[in-house]
């Protein structure tokens, strides 16, 4: 039975946990452009338009307003739909339904109806597709209660998240960055969880703590594993969640090692590891702070299209061994 | 993104420096590798450069106050920068002591506020406080001089510990004391504070006077104070540890310097005229003392035992005679090294030392210039003094004090004649030379300074 833990790529697993759902519930459906015959705009839900037919794995016109409302009003009134944007920066377009509509409704009626809508927002830089179509706009959603917000780094939480997502009664964003689509890893069968608001320690150390999200998770293990041969001994948090955000685990590590570095993708001012940074600061954890804290987040600018560029504006694996060896050995 | 100009480390042990002049002002245009400032050290001035090209504002650095090392003393923007242009990453923590919205006479500090942030401290939010906030100066800057930096964990263990962070030396940036620095002080006995005051370093026994015990001496406005500059404190610093650490004792021998003085005059008009800008002139200018430098080198050859210095694991031996000379200088005074004194000519060392002497004045040696040594020379001739005793300049073992050379009367075969003498006594640190040792190296010295053809082969 269990021999070889079976590997998906990220996509893969992402389809896996909607086929389940899918097939479990027939609440269950998919929303979004392009997601029928063409298959998604990176292929993420592929032929399923074959299985489930066009009832269940919709095509919508060229309007995310449109598309977002639609699944809003569809999960009030007690669907479980699943809304796919070509790419994350046209959350922009379906702000109202997400802000104003699916954040609130549970509140301002009392509780009397919720809003279990999932939204998948393919995410990031890094496919040389420019500036309106490589942002990290998380940290948007993440500022805005009654959302849920969150970044699965793995396959395994692409799927285990993704199907917390379906079950949970609120409306969850899920941010995909797309480099990550083939990326390949273990998945078990069936159907699991991984838990909404629970960030992971992906790599144990006493010297640094850096918290990363997305896809930061393996540039910071990647670096950990440089940095290991220098005799810094670097513990890797996958914070997963961006809210509610996971505030013991990283109390508890920095409290550990007395350092943090915050790496994300998305714009370093007012990002995701500046909230990070600034809740370390509040927290009890301070007192245990022997060096500044330092964020590593993505440039002040719009991504540029040159391939160099782009990869200039977002930290990458030297970035983050330089900002660790100077926080170690007391260069900041 | 404006540059930081820092207070550099210049010196070995420096942790603070005084900047006793800048020589541009705010807002003047500077070129990289341009004269900022000059920083004084212990023990010389040392002129510091731009690090980049642009625009000089946000000068905190204030002329003759200490500064740490590291700590920003001014910000280089490039031409058109708007100062909330940028926000550097690296900039340092903002002076948490300093409230900046406290109300008006009630800055809780007495260190003068810079000009930005005394106008947010003493006034509340001004009409402009959207630029000053987001302005490097107002996180940057000088913190009170109450303020210890430390991080939040180097803190608590202190708290916790009862320790003084005032009293412990940082070793982070800017100074910044971080945990290592508090696990020394522990482990190492440092000053444990019984309550919040600053413990008083160890003294050594007796105690000393202290400054309101000497002033009580005297009538009010009888005298002025000085503050201490930072080569006095060193002077004050190295002898107290030179002459309460070093068993001293001392040897006295008169040598005759007659045909010292005659080779000399005869050296001296043999010398070749060199062209120079100011015409042409000798090609050197011999000195009694260049002979004495030479002598002590050659004596130190001849005796190696005693060119040595003393660590508590072992013996130093030079290999080498490096000659201190010590220079009196407007304020104290510096013993520049002639290194490998004994394998120079006696002109080498006379133009050596007149280039040592020059920039010891303008105190603009180099560290590497007046640190170390192995023994040092002190002559005190000129003023006519016939005899002293110096005091070592650790790591030395020796040091010799030279008095001056006058016609004495000296008795030969029973016979009264006259004779130029010259006193020369030699301090030895006993630790490292015990008194026969000492008393042949002075013999040596006496037999090449009475001699002293000696010294030309």
């Amino acid at each position: 039975m269990d021999a070889q833990p079976r590997e998906l790529s990220y996509a893969q697993a992402i389809q896996e946990a909607m086929v389940l759902a899918m097939e479990a519930d027939e609440r269950v459906f998919l929303m979004g452009e392009d997601i029928g015959i063409y298959g998604g705009a990176f292929q993420v839900t592929g032929d399923l338009v074959h299985r489930f037919g066009e009832e269940r794995v919709m095509d919508t016109p060229i309007s995310e307003l449109g598309g977002a409302g639609v699944a809003v009003g569809a999960a009030v009134t007690g669907m479980r739909p699943i809304f796919e944007f070509q790419f994350s920066d046209f959350a922009t377009l379906a702000m109202e339904q997400i802000v104003n509509q699916a954040a609130k409704m549970r509140f301002m009626l009392g509780g009397a109806v919720s809003v279990p809508v999932v939204m998948r927002f393919p995410a990031g830089s890094g496919t040389g597709a420019a500036a309106q179509h490589s942002q990290s706009l998380e940290a948007w959603l993440g500022h805005v209660p009654g959302l849920k917000v969150v970044q699965p780094a793995t396959p395994h939480d692409a799927k285990g998240m993704l199907l917390a997502a379906i079950d949970d009664p609120d409306p969850v964003m899920i941010f995909e960055h797309k480099l990550l689509y083939k990326m390949k890893g273990p998945v078990p069968e069936g159907h699991y969880t991984v838990p909404i608001g629970k960030a992971e320690i992906r790599r144990e150390g006493r010297d640094l703590t850096i918290v990363a999200t997305s896809i930061m998770v393996h540039k910071a293990l990647e670096a950990a594993q440089t940095l290991e041969g220098e005799g810094i001994d670097v513990e890797v948090i996958d914070l997963r969640t961006v809210r509610p955000m996971d505030r013991e685990t990283v109390v508890d590590s920095v409290r550990k090692t007395s350092r943090l570095l915050c790496v994300y993708e998305g714009v370093k001012t007012l990002g995701v590891g500046a909230e990070v940074s600034a809740m370390i600061a509040e927290s009890e954890a301070f007192d245990f702070l022997d060096a500044p804290i330092v964020r590593l987040g993505g440039a002040e600018t719009p991504i540029p299209y040159n391939p160099e560029l782009e990869k200039a504006t977002v930290p990458q694996v030297p970035d983050v061994l330089r900002a660790a060896r100077d926080l170690v050995k007391g260069a900041r | 993104m404006p540059v930081e100009v820092i207070l550099p480390k210049v010196d070995m042990d420096m942790a603070t420096g005084r900047i006793s002049r800048w020589h541009v002002e705010e807002g003047a245009a500077v070129e990289k590798g341009d004269l900022l400032f000059e920083i004084e050290t212990d023990k010389a001035a040392m002129e510091i450069d731009a690090p980049a090209s642009g625009v000089i504002r946000d000068i905190s650095g204030k002329e003759g106050v200490e500064i740490p090392v590291g700590e920003a003393v001014a910000w280089i923007y490039e031409e058109g920068e708007p100062p909330e242009a940028a926000f550097p990453s690296a900039s340092p923590e903002p002076p948490l002591l300093t409230p900046p919205l406290k109300g008006e006479g009630d800055s809780g500090t007495s260190a003068p506020p810079s000009p930005l942030r005394g106008g947010v401290r003493g006034g509340g939010p001004s009409k402009d406080s959207q630029s000053i906030f987001n302005h490097p100066a107002t996180v940057g800057g000088i913190p009170p001089s109450s303020a210890v930096r430390a991080s939040p964990l180097a803190r608590r263990i202190a708290r916790e510990a009862g320790i003084d962070l005032a009293a412990v030396a940082g070793s982070g940036p800017r100074g910044r004391v971080v945990k290592a620095d508090v696990e020394a002080a522990l482990s190492g006995g440092a000053a444990k504070a019984p309550a919040a005051k600053a413990p008083e370093a160890p003294a050594p026994a007796p105690k000393p006077m202290s400054d309101d015990q000497v002033l009580k001496l005297f009538e009010e406005g009888s005298y002025e104070l000085v503050p201490h500059d930072g080569m006095r404190k060193t002077i004050a610093r190295r002898l107290v540890e030179a002459k309460s650490t070093i068993p001293h004792f001392y040897l006295t021998l008169d040598c005759e310097i007659d045909a010292l003085l005659a080779l000399r005059k005869q050296l001296n008009e043999a010398a070749p005229l060199v062209k120079t800008e100011d015409g042409e002139k000798p090609a050197y200018k011999l000195s009694v003392n260049d002979f004495i430098i030479k002598a002590m080198a050659m004596a130190l050859v001849a005796v190696p035992e005693a060119n040595a210095s003393w660590t508590e694991s072992a013996m130093v031996k030079h290999r080498h005679a490096d000659v201190g000379v010590a220079v009196a200088i407007p304020g104290g005074l510096i013993t520049p090294i002639v290194r490998r004194a004994e394998e120079k000519t006696l002109s080498a060392i006379s133009n050596e030392m007149k280039d040592l002497a020059a920039r010891a004045r303008s105190r603009k040696l180099k560290p590497e210039e007046y640190q170390g040594g192995t023994t040092a020379v002190s002559n005190l001739g000129m003023y006519g003094i016939k005899h002293f005793s110096a005091v070592i300049n650790p790591p030395h073992a020796t040091i010799l004090a030279v008095g001056a050379g006058e016609e004495r009367a000296v008795v030969k075969n029973g016979e009264i004649k006259a004779a130029t003498i010259m006193s020369a006594t030699l301090s030895t640190d006993h630790r490292a030379v015990d008194g026969a040792l000492g008393a042949e190296l002075l013999s040596a010295f006496k037999r090449l300074v009475e001699k002293p053809f000696g010294m030309l082969v």
